[in-house]
Formats: structure tokens, C-alpha cells, sequence
């Protein structure tokens, strides 16, 4: 844990290679999770062996009644959340006994006759996991250098430092860090950064058992993803999109980046998440202003007008 | 659905917010960011008091400065989930946190308001106290806006799109904060400056709020609605009412005067809590985060 706590060139947000930029000589490949949601079944197994691997406290057996997702989101106690969105719009799936060519029913998005638009309901279901941000704002702003990059280009939580002032909670554009009940400090997903020192992938991939979670090296994960929303566009599911994949995004690109069948704020994402330090040379613009305009104004009362009288 | 006003289309995953609202306790932080301000501002105007020949009014600033900066650090340090490590912000100097910043700028300048509120109270240690006096000016302004950095420095959608008004509106506040003050301790024959001040910086506060508010489009409904309202109006209401007092009546009565410092100070107080509570509603409702950034994404496509 000797990781250095802040970017190199003060804010980083010129990096596409954040372990580099937060001082880390000859850092390992940057990896991360392509959660690919077209193919999550909603077992929660990511749920639970996070949980288990972690340590990672109960915090509460609530029904809901939000389709099956009784963990609600993202918190200090849920470091994978599987979220379940009910939709009245037809379920695309492929019909592999049909023959090639058939039964496209006049339906202009599906391109290959084997893949079929049936009934009028579908599930979406997508194990959301902390971003792991190029840009991270929970690093950015945490007071203590309790947040700090990994080598692997990992954001981590310092128990031993938190101090639980709070600060990354508000900050993270993602709703993903969050405070404990009972103990005041903050607690996330770490990538599993004790698994990853042993050359083993995260707990929530190892058991998932469709491969919806897949870890890996970044680049390669982003080229995989590519592939696949290829195959899906041609197979006729449209939807399909990658959302945080794009280094050229509000918050340079997330280290756990997702496939989605519909708009992000539908499954809670943020449709355009910046990272808030991004402003934050703005702001101090702002508020060196403001003090120099309190200055002023202050010094003009005193010497302007009527004089003290004795 | 005739007769109600058109709202955006969006969805959102069972109504619940987007990103996680601030675990923090409005009369810690919101009480803090008056106390601070109050701080900041007292230390300049105490300055300019003592300049201008008005030992009272300096006096009455630098008391005021010392004691709310003392009760700001109990306000922040209560607010910590562990209390016992708020000395762990020292073991880094990181500029991109506004709050490692604050805690280094609050440990200079305490010391140096205490120092100078000492050598005015009791009159010993002049030079100490003049030195003190001028770090605690220089440094006072930026007691007072740094925590519009801090709030504006997250995703909170009422305050993060306002992040280029917001120091204007705590610099405002935090001078009629220290107006009021002024007006209660001093007498009124060395309280023209904190009179003008009043009318100057409730002026300023209510072009703050106005700006802020157009900046931040469908987000300026969480300052104008419920408990975030409530305080918003109250506070222009007793701003408006404590600094006509203060030019009025409060030119020769001191206990005008004194009222008039009460509804300033109470409208510095209102504001910091009215920007609090837009802040967390605007942060508790997802259409305030997707609303804004949908039509961002829109207009860059």
C-alpha cells in the first residue's frame, strides 16, 4: 500500500494512463470489468461471492418489491448491485432451430430471420460495480490521501486512513461510494485488490457464471466489447450500446465499463458523468474573485462616506 | 393531464437518485459554512475598523472572528465519521481537494484570529497583535469562499452547476454576516462601515442568488421549492429588513442598530442552509442529474 495518493500533475486529467500519472513507475497493464448485461441472468452470484470475499457486512434483508432486486444499489455494504428492470417492449432472442432468413416478420430491425422480437415484455438485468474512473472525483477530493490509484489503475479505499469525513460520497458521479452505518467510514469496490496482487481475477467474475462479468486487461476488454455490440447489431438487437468505454468521456474513460440494452438512467447511470475536479481551476477562479471582491468591499466602507466620529 | 405544466420525459430506476446524496448534517456543515464565513469576513472588517480609527467596531469583529472559528472547528470535527483522525487531513497537502486545502487555511489562520482577537480584547501585545490582525484579513477572504469550492467541488447538481456564483453568494453572505455582528457590538457612532456594508453586501448577495439560480435552469427549483425555498426567501426577507433597519433607524439607536445586526446574521444563516437543503434535494431526485446531463450529451451529438 505504498501507492502514491495523488496525480502526478496535481489534477491528472490530461492521463489517459492513470497508475503512470499517479507516480507509479512501470505499472503493470491497466485492467478492469466489461459487465456485459445482454447476457446477465440475475443470480446475484457476483453479489454474494463479493460479499463473501470482502467481508462485506449485511446491511439489511428488505423486500422491495423492485422486481427481484432487494439490494437496491450501490452502497458501503453492496460493492455489486444487480439491477432488474421490468419493460414493456418485445424480447429479442435468437431462434437457432429456425433456418437462415426466416421469419423476420417485416420487422426493419432484425436483419437476420433467426432472431426474433416476441411478446410485449422484457427483463434487463446488469450487475453494476464503482467505475474504477479514469478521472476518479472520490480521489480527487478525499482529504486524507485515503483514496489512492493502484498500480493496476484501481481506485482503493485506505481503512486505516478514512477519517469518514464524507467528501467522496457527494463526489463520485456515480452514486458508488458510500459511508457505513456504525462505523462513519466510507467503503467500496477495490477490484478485489488482494486477489489482483496474486494474479487472480476479482471474486464477482470468478463466479459468474455466464461470463457477463469479464475481467481483464482494459484494452483488450475494450476491443472485446466492440466485437460483441457488433454481433449484436447485427443480430438485430439495436439497443445495444456501450456505456463508459469512450477514454474521451466526462470522466476520461471507466475501468469497469458495461453493455447496455437501453439508456443508462434506466438502469440509474448517469447519462453524462463528469468528473466535478474537472471544474475545479474554474472554481478557484471564481472564489479568488469573490476574496478579492470582499477585500474591496470592505475596504470601501471603511474609507469611503462619513468619517469616524470621536 | 390538462392544466399541469409538461415535464421532461425521462426514466429513472425506481425513482431513486443517480448519485448518493451527502451523508452530511446540515447544522454541522451549513452551520459551519455561516460560522466560517462570519470568521472570514469579521477578520477583514475588523482590519478595516482598526485602519480606519474605529476601535470598538475592530474589537467587536475580531471577538466575533475568534469564536466562530472555534465553534466551526467542533462543528467539523463532530461531522467526522472518526473523529479522533480529522489530524490525518495534515499528513497531505493536495490541491485538488478543496477540503485538504481548508483544513491547512484553517490552521493558519485560527491561530492568527485568536491572536489578534486577544491583543484587542486586552489590549497587550500590540505589534503581535497587528500582525495577527493583517494574516488574519489576508487570510479571511479565503475562510469565507473556500467552502463554495467545497460544495461546488461534487456531483450535486444544485451546487455543482452553480459553481461559478456560488463563491460571489458566500462572499455576500459571509459580509453581511460580519455587518451584522458589527452592528450589534459596535456603537453606532463607529458602525457606518458595517451599515454600508449591509446594504452592499445584501445588494450583492441578491444579484448572487438571482444569477445562480438562471445559471442552473430546471435545478433552480430546489432553491425555490420546499424547505430549501423557505429558507431562500427568508433570508431575503431578513436581509432586505436588516440592512434598511441598519440604514435607518439604526444610524442612532443602538438598539435598532442591534435588531438589525440580529436579521443579518440571520439571513447569512439562512442562505448557507437554503444552498444546503437545495443541494441534497437536488441530489435525492434523479431528474435534476439526468435532466441537465441528457441535454448536454444532445447538444454535443
Amino acid at each position: 500500500m505504498s501507492g502514491p495518493e495523488s496525480s502526478a500533475d496535481g489534477l491528472g486529467l490530461t492521463s489517459h494512463d492513470p497508475a503512470r500519472a499517479a507516480g507509479h513507475e512501470d505499472p503493470p497493464p491497466r485492467v478492469g470489468f466489461f459487465t456485459d448485461t445482454s447476457i446477465c441472468i440475475g443470480c446475484k452470484a457476483c453479489e454474494v461471492a463479493c460479499k463473501e470475499w470482502n467481508s462485506v457486512p449485511e446491511d439489511g434483508l428488505d423486500l422491495t418489491g423492485m422486481s427481484f432486486d432487494n439490494t437496491q444499489t450501490l452502497g458501503a455494504d453492496s460493492w455489486r448491485h444487480v439491477a432488474f428492470i421490468e419493460q414493456r417492449k418485445p424480447m429479442r432472442f435468437v431462434d437457432a432451430l429456425a433456418p437462415p432468413g426466416a421469419g423476420a416478420g417485416g420487422d426493419p430491425d432484425v436483419a437476420d430471420g433467426r432472431v426474433r422480437a416476441d411478446g410485449d415484455f422484457r427483463w434487463l438485468m446488469a450487475s453494476d460495480v464503482c467505475k474504477h474512473c479514469t478521472h476518479a472525483a472520490c480521489l480527487d477530493v478525499c482529504p486524507t490521501g485515503a483514496l489512492f490509484r493502484t498500480e493496476f489503475g484501481t481506485v482503493v479505499v485506505q481503512e486505516d486512513v478514512c477519517n469518514g469525513c464524507g467528501y467522496c460520497v457527494p463526489a463520485c458521479p456515480y452514486g458508488v461510494i458510500d459511508k457505513r452505518e456504525g462505523d462513519g467510514r466510507v467503503f467500496k469496490c477495490t477490484l478485489c485488490y488482494d486477489r489482483l496482487g496474486d494474479g487472480l481475477e476479482p471474486a464477482c467474475a470468478k463466479a459468474c457464471p455466464t461470463q457477463s462479468i469479464q475481467f481483464g486487461e482494459l484494452d483488450e476488454l475494450r476491443e472485446r466489447a466492440a466485437a460483441r455490440v457488433e454481433v449484436l447489431h447485427e443480430a438485430g438487437v439495436t439497443d445495444a450500446r456501450l456505456y463508459g468505454e469512450d477514454p474521451a468521456d466526462g470522466v476520461g474513460g471507466d475501468g469497469a465499463f458495461f453493455l447496455l440494452l437501453d439508456e443508462p438512467e434506466v438502469y440509474g447511470l448517469p447519462p453524462d458523468p463528469v468528473v466535478t475536479t474537472r471544474d475545479l481551476p474554474r472554481m478557484w477562479r471564481h472564489a479568488g474573485l469573490a476574496a478579492v471582491g470582499l477585500v474591496a468591499g470592505v475596504a470601501s466602507v471603511c474609507l469611503l462616506g462619513e468619517r469616524a466620529r470621536p | 393531464m390538462t392544466g399541469t405544466r409538461s415535464e421532461p420525459r425521462f426514466d429513472s430506476y425506481y425513482g431513486r437518485p443517480i448519485i448518493n446524496p451527502p451523508v452530511w448534517e446540515a447544522l454541522d456543515i451549513a452551520g459551519y459554512f455561516f460560522l466560517g464565513g462570519l470568521a472570514g469576513a469579521s477578520s477583514v472588517l475588523g482590519a478595516g475598523a482598526q485602519a480606519t480609527g474605529r476601535p470598538a467596531l475592530a474589537r467587536t469583529a475580531k471577538a466575533g472572528a475568534l469564536g466562530a472559528i472555534g465553534v466551526s472547528f467542533v462543528a467539523l470535527v463532530h461531522d467526522l465519521g472518526r473523529p479522533a483522525r480529522f489530524v490525518n487531513m495534515l499528513r497531505v497537502f493536495k490541491p485538488s481537494s478543496p477540503m485538504n486545502l481548508g483544513t491547512w487555511l484553517l490552521s493558519a489562520y485560527a491561530p492568527a484570529a485568536g491572536v489578534a482577537a486577544a491583543s484587542a480584547v486586552f489590549g497587550r501585545v500590540p505589534r503581535a497583535g497587528a500582525a495577527a490582525t493583517a494574516s488574519a484579513a489576508v487570510l479571511g477572504p479565503a475562510v469565507a469562499t473556500y467552502t463554495a469550492v467545497l460544495l461546488a467541488d461534487t456531483a450535486v447538481p444544485a451546487w455543482h452547476d452553480g459553481h461559478r456564483e456560488l463563491p460571489y453568494l458566500f462572499a455576500a453572505s459571509a459580509a453581511a454576516a460580519a455587518a451584522g455582528l458589527g452592528l450589534i457590538g459596535a456603537p453606532t457612532a463607529q458602525a457606518a462601515p458595517a451599515r454600508r456594508l449591509a446594504a452592499l453586501a445584501t445588494g450583492a448577495e441578491l444579484v448572487a442568488v438571482e444569477l445562480l439560480k438562471h445559471r442552473v435552469e430546471e435545478v433552480a427549483e430546489t432553491y425555490e421549492e420546499d424547505r430549501a425555498g423557505r429558507l431562500m426567501r427568508a433570508a431575503q426577507v431578513l436581509g432586505i429588513a436588516g440592512a434598511g433597519g441598519a440604514l435607518t433607524a439604526g444610524r442612532h439607536h443602538r438598539v435598532a442598530a442591534a435588531a438589525s445586526g440580529v436579521a443579518l446574521l440571520a439571513a447569512s444563516a439562512a442562505t448557507r442552509f437554503g444552498v444546503f437543503a437545495a443541494g441534497m434535494r437536488s441530489a435525492e431526485d434523479p431528474r435534476y442529474t439526468v435532466g441537465p446531463q441528457r441535454r448536454r450529451r444532445e447538444a454535443r451529438a
